[in-house]
């Protein structure tokens, strides 16, 4: 890999302050010349005009711009567009299903959140929703405990995360099953476990659950 | 909390990256490598510094490898900290690879971000440093003068600082393969899931086969200013069931770690001590048999997998 890379004399290429960047977005092939220094978050809202990715941190932590690269979440403020440029995205725009009559139906990570009220104030809900889809996708059936690692990046300030944890859980469901009924109306028990072990002891939390997502793909 | 402009560059091989590094610079307003940026971008973000260039390696083919032989793991530049966590051959070879990668920030940030990236980046608090240290491993760096491998104990230089000349590319990092007989654990405390660590330690045991006293070096995160090596032999064979004061004396005085508003530095010089202790039951608890020591590639049969080793330790 890196034996005599330097004695191949390479010339230096030129740089660049502007660039056009050509993506498929949502399965749509979308272009717009951007200055270099534009991050992806703010290359789909100005460039592109789907403001469904929100900004909100701007510096990685708050998981609210999250979309998905090529399939896997990624936080869309610590990338450049220029940096993606042929690849494809996936944003809080795309997750619906198109049905065959012609209308937009909730894809069942959202079904989930409106059956759980799985958001209050819905900024953080974007960065959630495609966090999930990824999720579940890696792990169709994850405990509570997984659940929890699986949001673990994205901060929510309005629900506590009680009822986004079931949402993910209710997810998984209308994933197997389109009609899977509604979980019962009220407290439920086995979430506030939940997260009261993650205050325990969220460490092991992360590295069980991590350690059992790879035994189990 | 946008970056300040830059020039940006888009080398397709090593030679045209360090050919551009050694070039971009003439105006001496700054050059800095893209990789991964789970790091880099907060920091241009934040604009706590401002690059005059930006040459983007994320187009460059060959250097996602991950070659693992007998005698460890070379992961190339591009290799993303998710790809080595899942990689199973890598982490059969050194299992402190997965213990530590399932501790950097969150999944999403270890999708994008890159483990020489974060060497790189030279972060005393970063996982991935300590364990280079403690395995004794190296980075590799490419400039328009050649190559040359720079080991772990001469790479950290300082907070945020490698001995990397800014005309020269980490193309590789190399982890040895754990040792023969060997076992390793990595145990850290944060304020906060995925947060930075207020302290962490790394930790690898050899029993000795001859009933001697067992060798124990544990490295530390968050708790030095450059990634801190320690050999805790003596001071664990001082110790007796019950008592384990020898060592955390040890790792006090080992340490330097700063007040800051997440912590002090006496709380986190009493968690390093408590963690190393955890870190070092936890590791004699993974050691492995000898025949299945990680250079041992063949052997596949009813031998644990590489994450079922990983410890929870709360």
């Amino acid at each position: 890999m890196t034996t005599s890379v330097a004695a191949q004399a390479g010339s230096p290429v030129e740089g660049q302050l502007r660039r056009l960047v050509e993506v498929t977005v949502n399965g749509v092939h979308r272009s717009a010349e951007v200055e270099v220094r534009r991050t992806l978050a703010d290359f789909l809202r100005h460039d592109l005009a789907l403001t469904g990715t929100h900004v909100g941190c701007e510096h990685g932590v708050c998981g609210a711009c999250t979309v998905l690269l090529d399939g896997l979440p990624v936080r869309s403020c610590l990338l450049f567009a220029v940096t993606v440029a042929g690849h494809a995205i996936t944003t809080i725009e795309g997750l619906g299903l198109l049905q065959p009559d012609g209308v937009m139906k909730p894809s069942p990570v959202q079904q989930a959140f409106r059956d759980c009220h799985g958001l209050q104030c819905g900024f953080c809900t974007p960065g959630m929703l495609t966090t999930i889809t990824a999720g579940l996708e890696a792990n169709p059936h994850p405990t509570a405990e997984q659940a929890v690692d699986m949001i673990a990046g994205n901060l929510c300030r309005c629900t506590g995360y009680q009822n986004i944890v079931e949402a993910v859980l209710r997810a998984a469901e209308l994933i197997d099953n389109p009609d899977a009924p509604l979980p019962d109306e009220g407290f439920d028990e086995e979430s506030e476990d939940v997260l009261g072990s993650l205050n325990d002891s969220d460490a092991s939390t992360k590295a069980r659950t991590d350690a059992r997502r790879k035994g189990e793909n | 909390m946008k970056p300040a402009p830059f020039v940006w560059y888009s080398p397709r091989t090593v030679s045209e990256a360090v050919a551009t590094l050694a070039t971009a610079e003439s105006d001496g307003s700054g050059v800095k490598v893209l990789a991964g940026g789970q790091s880099l971008v907060p920091v241009l973000a934040m604009r706590l510094a401002e690059p005059g260039h930006l040459v983007d390696i994320n187009m460059i083919s060959g250097l996602d490898r991950i070659e693992v032989t007998v005698g460890g793991v070379r992961i190339g530049a591009l290799v993303r900290h998710a790809e080595l966590l899942a990689h199973a051959e890598a982490n059969r070879v050194q299992p402190l690879l997965g213990q530590a990668l399932v501790n950097v920030a969150h999944a999403t940030i270890r999708n994008r971000g890159t483990t020489v990236g974060s060497l790189a980046h030279a972060d005393p608090s970063g996982e991935m440093t300590a364990v280079l240290a403690l395995t004794g491993g190296s980075v590799t760096a490419v400039s328009v003068r050649g190559e040359r491998v720079i080991p772990a104990d001469e790479f950290f230089v300082g907070p945020l600082e490698s001995c990397l000349e800014h005309d020269e590319l980490a193309v590789s990092a190399f982890f040895p393969a754990s040792p023969a007989g060997s076992g390793s654990a990595f145990v850290e405390m944060a304020r906060r899931h995925g947060d930075y660590a207020l302290a962490g330690v790394c930790a690898v045991v050899s029993p000795s086969a001859t009933g001697g006293p067992p060798s124990v070096r544990c490295g530390f995160l968050s708790v030095t200013e450059t990634p801190l090596v320690v050999d805790l032999s003596e001071a664990w064979a001082a110790c007796t069931q019950g008592n384990e004061d020898p060592v955390m004396s040890a790792v006090h005085a080992a340490i330097d770690p700063q007040d800051d508003i997440h912590a002090t530095a006496e709380y986190r010089s009493h968690i390093a001590g408590v963690l190393t202790v955890r870190a070092i039951h936890a590791a004699f608890e993974n050691v492995r048999p000898r025949a299945d020591a990680g250079g041992n590639l063949g052997r596949r049969d009813g031998v644990a997998g590489p994450m079922s080793v990983v410890r929870s330790e709360q």
